[in-house]
């Protein structure tokens, strides 16, 4: 019973607050509303068993991607309102669109639950481990069957990763930066003098 | 009960919202980069449910994978964005010609 409540909470406000996401005017709203997007999938998530992929969720979608998309909308300087021309116009071809995909999907589900479609056996190779915690299961299948795909994950981390900084890094013409190799050849004489000014009169720079 | 068609209904939906959502915001690539995250997400629901309905960890693996890659995705996209915005002032994509192609 309260598997169902926490279901239908969950659901209702995962759509909703996916609608607010592509329909909100300023783009932080959208951001927001991604957040709780997020955080209502992962409890859709730990209510089916997958602990490991809702914190998965919550941490990387809502501590890194979310606020990564903030920043980025903070940071540049842009008239969002000059941005939403075409919205009314685009309305009925998209939301016509949009239906026919949903028609669609519906179908194909309610095809599903007539029974008509046998879906694929697992062969057990697998299945959660008796007695074991979601994320051990996990964590044993991900370390010995797919490794290599593991590694591979990593390597496009990294790849993102510089591939981010290159694109955006840049040298500016005007920074003062320091160079070391002008001072160290810097010599005392170039720097300083001796003076011996006269008494009364100043030194002559 | 709770069942597989609710999740699968749930994810289905979700995947329509980010479709209508690069539709209807055609010009702020932003809320586009937005879209396609939630379309990720609703595929993450669904390899997820199907793992745990299916009793089959594999799913779960796939929808870390899925994670890492919209991870990186997000990433590059602002990237990319953030350059854009530098060189022309705008982030309106539907006049965007830089590459002639």
């Amino acid at each position: 019973m309260i598997q169902t409540l926490a279901f239908y909470l969950f659901a209702v406000l995962l759509i909703a607050s996916a609608v607010f996401v592509i329909m909100a005017r300023n783009p932080v709203h959208s951001v927001l509303w991604l957040i709780l997007c997020f955080f209502n999938a992962a409890g859709l998530m730990v209510l089916v068993g997958a602990e490991f992929i809702a914190m998965l969720l919550v941490i990387v979608y809502v501590g890194a991607v979310a606020v990564l998309f903030l920043f980025v909308v903070m940071m540049l300087d842009i008239d969002f309102s000059e941005l939403r021309g075409g919205f009314i116009k685009n309305f009925p071809l998209g939301v016509a669109l949009a239906l026919v995909l949903l028609a669609e999907l519906v179908l194909g589900i309610g095809a599903y639950g007539a029974g008509g479609v046998v879906l694929g056996v697992p062969d057990g190779a697998a299945a959660p481990l008796i007695g074991q915690s979601n994320i051990e299961s996990l964590g044993i299948l991900l370390y010995t069957r797919y490794l290599f795909l593991f590694e591979a994950a990593g390597l496009i981390l990294l790849v993102a990763m510089v591939g981010a900084i290159v694109l955006t890094l840049r040298h500016r013409a005007d920074a003062k930066k320091q160079n070391v190799s002008a001072q160290i050849a810097r010599r005392p004489q170039d720097a300083t003098f001796n003076a011996r000014p006269p008494v009364g009169q100043g030194v002559k720079l | 009960m709770i069942g597989i068609e609710h999740y699968i209904t749930v994810s289905s939906i979700l995947f329509v919202l980010g479709v209508l959502g690069i539709f209807l915001n055609r010009k702020n690539i932003i809320v586009i980069l937005m879209a396609i995250e939630l379309m990720l997400l609703a595929v993450n629901i669904n390899l997820v449910a199907f793992s745990a309905f299916l009793n089959d960890m594999t799913g779960q693996v796939f929808a870390m994978f899925v994670l890492t890659v919209a991870a990186s995705e997000a990433a590059i996209g602002l990237a990319i964005l953030v350059i854009y915005f530098r060189s022309r002032g705008t982030i309106a994509v539907d006049d965007v010609n830089r590459m002639k192609g």
